[in-house]
């Protein structure tokens, strides 16, 4: 299980900034992701993709989504 | 991704199309390099509930309207509409309020500053020059932790709120309709010079608003986030989608007539290069910490953003302050009480930059 980033009901950037803060401390691996928006998933995803990272899963989860991002070794 | 607007030919067309409208509601009644022009055309909706007297600047102006509602419509028709609040509304206010006054300062605010450009105003660089600035100073406070807090769940009926206000002032035009030569019909003000009294026909401006309102709730487009992306992120994405609605409306200018290239004498602009450009470096760094241009404000009220519209709201009365106290600039240039006005900003948004951050 990775790191969990709780970025609901936060504005634009924050939800991708707070991505990519992660994915600076932590090189490769599982980092999942809560946010409350469509905007937010999109964002984070597109985000994360520019970094080599992938999303590995989108779920729905309460008034939101959770996103799995995996980056392999 | 299955959302087709948010991908990068999506925003590309999305942008176009905003582009291509917007030179032809200028065409077809509308002020000149004034297609859209949201800090404007709420500046006039303001004078037109007679919340200013400005008389050249009172018309209820439809087209934003159509934002709200079709961004409403489309946050439904996708299941996308997330009623939430509670996000630092007294600072969304604040900025709200500031973001106007420095727009006004300019006379435009990001969309008619693209608008502008497009229709050969070269003040308008000195704008776009002075809104990256802000927006960069603004990406100085995020970088640092500046934060406004989560915003939360809230009930259905709050997310209606704001769209159902929109929805009673399209009533509140049907009741009191334009009469010509008539600067009032009922409570409704309606400017018969100026600015105010150019402006397509109402069920036009409605309908553009309404396709703009629905494309940019899919597509995010966001003017503030354009270039925001790009200094912060070095991300391209929104960006391409403000470079070609500026070269669609230069395009479709220069097809309709409405290119007239130029600094001097171009419609509703000054020549005071420096007040363009901190006019619009109040208004970017704004924006910028209030997370979205004010297009992008009213997209977000309309998908539910009760803190969006706290902030629209805070535009309305930086609107009647700025004509009620003469900050707003005139074609003869910016005022005194308005460069005092844009200090007392400047500063209020720096003090909320560097005491809204959290230790990250």
């Amino acid at each position: 299980m990775g790191n969990i980033i709780d970025a609901k009901g936060l504005s634009c950037p924050q939800p991708v900034i707070l991505t990519l803060n992660a994915i600076k401390k932590q090189k490769s691996g599982e980092l999942v992701i809560l946010v409350d928006t469509d905007t937010a998933k999109e964002n984070v995803n597109r985000a994360a993709t520019a970094q080599g990272w992938k999303a590995a899963d989108i779920q729905p989860e309460d008034n939101g989504y959770r996103l799995v991002l995996r980056k392999e070794n | 991704m299955n959302n087709v607007l948010a991908t990068k030919r999506g925003i590309i067309g999305v942008g176009i199309a905003i582009g291509v409208l917007a030179s032809l509601l200028q065409f077809w009644g509308n002020p000149a390099n004034m297609g859209i022009c949201v800090a404007c055309f709420v500046r006039d909706i303001t004078g037109a509930l007679g919340l200013h007297r400005a008389p050249v600047v009172q018309y209820l102006r439809p087209e934003i309207m159509g934002f709200v509602l079709g961004s409403f419509a489309a946050a439904y028709a996708f299941k996308e509409f997330r009623p939430r609040l509670g996000s630092a509304p007294i600072v969304r206010f604040i900025l709200g309020v500031f973001a106007m006054i420095g727009a006004l300062i300019f006379l435009g605010c990001p969309w008619r500053a693209v608008l502008r450009l497009a229709g050969g105003d070269f003040n308008a660089v000195l704008g776009l020059l002075g809104l990256a600035a802000g927006i960069w100073i603004g990406t100085r406070f995020l970088k640092s932790g500046y934060n406004l807090g989560s915003s939360h769940k809230t009930y259905t009926s709050v997310g209606w709120i704001f769209p159902i206000i929109m929805l009673g002032f399209l009533i509140l035009m049907f009741f009191n309709p334009m009469l010509p030569g008539e600067s009032k019909s009922g409570i409704i003000f309606y400017s018969v010079e100026g600015p105010g009294s150019l402006h397509a026909p109402l069920i036009i401006s409605l309908v553009v608003g309404l396709i703009i309102g629905f494309l940019a709730q899919r597509s995010r487009f966001c003017t503030m986030g354009a270039i925001r992306d790009l200094l912060l992120f070095k991300q391209t994405h929104l960006f391409v989608g403000l470079v070609s609605l500026a070269v669609a409306a230069f395009v479709t200018n220069l097809a309709l007539k409405q290119f007239n290239p130029g600094f001097a004498n171009q419609p509703v602009a000054h020549t005071m290069h420096i007040w363009n450009f901190a006019g619009m470096v109040l208004a970017g760094l704004a924006f910028t910490l209030a997370g979205g241009c004010p297009g992008r404000q009213l997209f977000l009220s309309g998908e539910g953003d009760g803190d969006a519209s706290v902030f629209v709201i805070g535009m309305i009365v930086g609107a009647a302050f700025a004509h009620n106290f003469g900050l707003a600039s005139s074609g003869a240039g910016a005022t005194t009480a308005g460069i005092i006005a844009l200090f007392i900003g400047l500063i209020s948004c720096l003090l909320i930059g560097f005491t809204m951050r959290e230790s990250m």
